[in-house]
Order: C-alpha cells, then structure tokens, then sequence
C-alpha cells in the first residue's frame, strides 16, 4: 500500500483481512439447497499499525469494526489475508509463539460491568493474567505487580483496593481495573473496543487521558475501536472509516474530519453532535440503517444509500486509492 | 395557563439504610409546542423525576412533596384508576432501550392496537386502521404490522415505540434516553422524526438524556440535573453560550468539540455524591473547583441571570452582589 513506509515500523500490517461466518440455515433449506449464505463481516481489510500509534477503527454498528479488533488478536479466526504482527505472519504462529503473543496484546472491552468477574476480588482480577501465564509465583512479587499494574492504570492507594469487588468500585474505578489487567502483562498492543462508550463524559477524559499517557510513556500502541467520530478525532492519530467490513477512508485525524472525501464520511462527519444550538430541520440525512452484511450491495456497497450515486456506482466497486498524501479512500469520484 | 407545571418535586426511595434522596425540589414548567431537555449524568435522579410525573415508580419510591398541573388541573393527588386516563392520553412516555420494551413473542401492529383499544373505544377494525396510519407517520412501510419485534432493526423499533406514544394524540411526550444506543446516524433521523411530529400535534416534549448534544439539536430550554437536583435552568442556546454553573462548565467542557481545539478536557475530579446523604451544602462544592467556604456550610438559593436563565450557586450570588 504505502510503499514509503518502513516496514520495521509497524507493529501490524494487515493485507485483505477477512472475517466471513457461515450462517446456520433450517434443517429443510438445508436439504433443498447447498448454497451456504455468508456473513461477509469483515471483507478485505488493509492497514498499518505503527509502533507508539493510536488509529481508530470507527463505523456504525454492523461495519465489522469489532470483528477486526477480534482477528487481529486471534480470538476471530480470520478466513483469509494476513496479519503481520512485529514483521512475522501470525497464521504461522506456533503454539508458543501464540502464547507469547497474547501477552503482546490486549483487549480492554467496552462494559466494566460486564467485563469484570463479580464475584473475583480487585487482586485476583488483576493477578489472573501473571497465573496462567505461569510468570511469577511469588506471592510478594505477584502483589508488587499488581499495585504497580493498579497505580499505572491511574487507581491509588492500590493495595487498600485489593480485597475490594467490582461492585464496590464506580464506573470509572472499574475501567481503569480492566486496563490494570491488560496492563499487568506489559502489552506493546492494546485492542480498545469502544473503552468509554459507557462511562460518564465527566469521567471519560480520565479514561482517555490515561490511554494517552501510557502510549507516551510505554509505546503501547492502540487499534481504538469507536463509533463516535468526535472521541476518534480527540484520541487518534489516525482514522479509518469501516462500511459493511471494508475501510472506505483513512487518513490522519484531522484529514478525516475535517476534509472528509468519501461521501459515507461526509454523512457522518456532518451529524457529529456539537455541545450548542442546532437545528436537525436542515439537515439531509443518509436514509435507512447499514445493510446486511449477508447482501453486500454490488459495485459499491455504499451505493443504495449514497446521495452522489451515479451508474457506475452499482457495477464497479471503486478501488482504495491514495487520493492526496496518505489520506486513502475508496470512492469513484474523488 | 400552562401545559405542565411541575413545583417542588421530590421524590425518595426507602431502603434499609434510610432514604436515597433520589431528586428533590424539581420545579419545571412547560408550554404547548415546547421542548424542553432535563440533562445530567447517570444516578443524577433524571429518570425518577420524570417517571414520577406520571406516578411509574417502584414501590419503594415515596413521592414526598410536590405539585404537578397539566392545563392548571393538579394530578399529584391522582388515584390509580385517574392515573390510567392521565397517562397515554395526557402523557406518554417512550422507554430507554427500545428493544426491551417491546414483547418478543407478539406482532408489533398488536401491541399498539391495544394501547389504542384501551384508551380509546374503538373498533378492532378501527384500531387497526389508526395503527397503520401511526406507522406511516414514524416512517415505516405500514404492511410491516404484522411482523415480530426481531424482524426490526433497532431504529424502527425505537420508531414503533414512538408510535405507540403518539397513539393516543397525547399533549405531554416524555422521552427517557430515546436515541441512547442508537448509530449517530439513526440518532439524528430519530430526532428529527419527534422533532417534526412535535411541531405538527403541538406536542410538550420532556427529553431525558444525558447527551447534551441531543438537547443541542432538540429543546428550546435546558435542565441540568446533578446528583438529585436542577443547578440550572435556562434557554438551551443562553445555557450553551453562557453556562452559569460550575458543573454545566465542566459537562460543556469534556464534551468533545469538533469545531473548537484537539485537546483533552479535564475530568471533573471525584464521583457524584452518594445520596443516601448528600454532602450538605451545595451538592457540587467536593467536586468544584471554585468553591468556597460559604458552599460546604450553605444550599445555595436560586439566581435569575436573565429572563429564563436561573442557576443554583454562591458564586452567582456573590456577582450579583458586587
């Protein structure tokens, strides 16, 4: 793609990534048909990662965005492309290497409340990863890590919080729990999957704050998952916009929204909400919601809802170009 | 006379520990056609006081003081049976998490064929004929009255329910979190449905959110809510341009802007408050930044800023002064 680009530099370089899930069909469709309808939810997905950055994957829901962040990690078996994690392709990962790899890389999840165990204690939520992992067995040396791993992640006083249970802790208290999990294994890469997109705006500058910090001081490089363009443009480097599991635009932060190419980024771009006085009478929006990622739409898959379709938008799918410098975007008429 | 008119509201909830003072002395008023947004952060007591309204409330809520008028006739002594005319008809209300409020296992077109049939004597026939016309109003294909909640995406759900709570032509629509875990884009064409049909049925809206932006692009007026109480009251754009309260500085301010700087706005420092006893004082002053000694030891009383525009605070007062 970006042929300037330092290979060495990049924690991840993603070629044609595909994700399809086979879709259970009824025991009477199946005798009559052989034809197995696919969910194409992520369909051909290129991007790099470089080291210390933060790029957003940012679409609506049913983009696929989530199921990158999965296959990346290999929690998502991918059905196709490759996945280059610090130079070496992650589909000849031996049972070992695999194993290392998932202390590399972490995922924070979008609901602390749901993404933490009830019923296991502050210590032994954080002290989980260092046990299956087999990496120390030292109790005093396992604590220590713990309240480092619980100080980094901005919680004081962590060793008052030890014996504490989830529910004792607020909504803000407990993301940061979660990412003093992730942090505990000193991961160079973090899949954050929409990390704020339950807490409170008062508290989620903290949240944000936070990622930052440990970029600058750890170079733990972030692929940030959001459907929130505004937090995308705070919090990243760069953005790619995902439409039914392909990127249609990606650029640097400011690129992207504030001179946006592809009409689907247009759209969106122009209903980020704004803390004043609006009117929505004015405003043209995209009709309908995301189609199924079982029908992809031929030639452009934004075409049926896009208000510049012409023709040719509904037999050629566009090619992903670079357009101006490293801003790239897949669309006939830019 | 006014459409609503809400004075000293408030409304506790009795556990074993006492009393969790949940919204206290909420005094709100409402004009025909008018849109008015009650903003706050989650636990900030939004969702009791609207519910209370309409008496929706578990049984361990105690409304404990209050009046509330629609047109000048006071409901707040209301029993049960009066209670069943008042809501749907006066006022209805459309549920946070659409997808959940609907019945799995019936068809969508039912369930509001006997909303209507139960608050207004009609015929099935009829019924079913009001239904499809409230379904073209909300944008949907009026044949898809017969299909089930999952054959809806989470957009036209929402959009049944606001069909629902437009069945029986109320005058007051409350709308707890409508949008919230709605795509932008499927946000703002659900906000810009209510708000056409708010325009055309000359419909009051109470809007529940704790998006401010939702209030942005809907309400004329503003209320914010913090940990129980209204801090701030005033015209959206004068509440925006101009905030009076330390608080709504702070919620303007983490909000982010696209068209101001790239930056990262301070977090308001601390937690709300814990209502089973509220800090006394101004209920903000632990989390403030420009407090002073007369906030620990005093409740502020309210300021008028400009016609309209009131706010809750000591430092108000003391501009006032000086």
């Amino acid at each position: 793609m970006n042929k300037d680009f330092n290979e060495a530099n990049n924690l991840l370089s993603v070629r044609g990534l595909e994700v399809h899930f086979a879709v259970r069909s009824g025991f009477f469709s199946s005798l009559v048909s052989r034809k197995i309808s696919l969910v194409r939810a992520v369909d051909g997905l290129d991007f790099e990662l470089k080291k210390g950055e933060i790029l957003c994957l940012a679409g609506e829901s049913g983009s696929g965005k989530t199921t990158a962040g999965k296959a990346v990690l290999r929690l998502l078996e991918p059905t196709g492309g490759e996945v280059l994690f610090k130079g070496e392709e992650m589909n000849a990962f031996s049972k070992s290497r695999l194993r290392h790899f998932r202390q590399e890389a972490q995922i924070i999840f979008q609901d602390p409340f749901e993404s933490l165990n009830p019923r296991q204690t502050v210590f032994s939520t954080v002290a989980e990863p260092l046990e299956v992992n087999r990496l120390t067995r030292d109790r005093r040396e396992k604590e220590e890590r713990v309240a480092k791993a619980l100080s980094d992640a901005g919680l004081s006083n962590p060793r008052e919080l030890f014996m504490r249970y989830p529910h004792e802790l607020s909504g803000g208290q407990r993301q940061r729990l979660a990412i003093a999990g992730a942090l505990v294994l000193h991961p160079d890469f973090i899949v954050a999957d929409e990390p704020v997109s339950m807490l409170d705006l008062s508290i989620r500058a903290g949240i944000l704050k936070l990622m930052v910090e440990l970029r600058d001081n750890k170079g733990i490089s972030y692929l940030f998952i959001t459907h929130d363009l505004s937090l995308a443009w705070l919090i990243s480097d760069r953005i790619a916009i995902m439409y039914l599991g392909k990127i249609v635009e990606l650029g640097s932060a400011d690129d992207v929204i504030k001179s946006p190419l592809h009409p689907y980024t247009k759209a969106l771009v122009s209903v980020i909400p704004v803390p004043k006085r609006v009117s929505l009478a004015g405003k043209t929006l995209l009709k309908g919601e995301t189609p199924d990622p079982v029908n992809i739409p031929l030639g452009c898959r934004f075409h049926p809802r896009c208000p510049e379709a012409q023709p040719r938008c509904s037999e050629e799918e566009p090619a992903y170009r670079e357009i101006t410098p490293k801003h790239f975007g897949a669309c006939h008429f830019i | 006379m006014r459409l609503l008119e809400v004075e000293n509201l408030t409304t506790y909830y009795k556990l074993k520990e006492g009393y969790v003072r949940a919204c206290e002395n909420i005094s709100l008023h409402l004009e025909r056609g008018e849109a008015i947004g009650l903003v706050g952060e989650s636990a900030s007591g939004k969702t009791t006081a609207a519910l209370s309204l309409i008496k929706l409330l578990p049984e361990n809520a105690h409304v404990m003081a209050g009046s509330i008028k629609i047109e000048g006739r006071d409901i707040s002594g209301a029993t049960e049976e009066e209670l069943r005319h008042i809501r749907w008809k006066d006022i209805a209300i459309i549920f946070q998490g659409a997808m959940n409020a609907l019945n799995p296992v019936r068809r969508v077109g039912a369930q509001i064929v006997e909303a209507v049939r139960i608050h207004d004597k009609l015929s099935e026939k009829e019924a079913c004929k009001r239904t499809a016309e409230l379904f073209d109003q909300v944008e949907i294909d009026p044949d898809r009255v017969r299909e089930y909640p999952h054959e809806f995406s989470g957009g036209m759900r929402q959009r049944v329910m606001i069909a629902m709570a437009i069945a029986c032509n109320p005058k007051i629509i409350i709308g707890d979190e409508p949008t919230t875990a709605l795509d932008v884009m499927v946000q703002a064409q659900v906000l810009q449905l209510l708000e056409t049909l708010r325009r055309e049925r000359e419909m009051g809206m109470l809007l529940i959110t704790h998006d401010l932006s939702v209030v942005g692009e809907t309400c004329d007026r503003v209320a914010v809510m913090y940990a129980g109480q209204i801090v701030e009251n005033g015209p959206t754009e004068k509440v925006f341009s101009d905030p009076a309260h330390p608080y709504t500085r702070a919620l303007i301010a983490a909000f982010p802007n696209i068209e101001g700087e790239r930056f990262l706005a301070a977090s308001i420092p601390g937690n709300p408050p814990n209502l089973l006893a509220p800090p006394g004082g101004c209920r903000f002053h632990e989390r403030c930044s420009e407090a002073y000694g007369l906030c620990s030891n005093e409740v502020p009383a309210l300021t008028n800023i400009s016609p309209g525009h009131s706010a809750f605070c000591h430092l108000l007062q003391r501009r006032v002064k000086v």
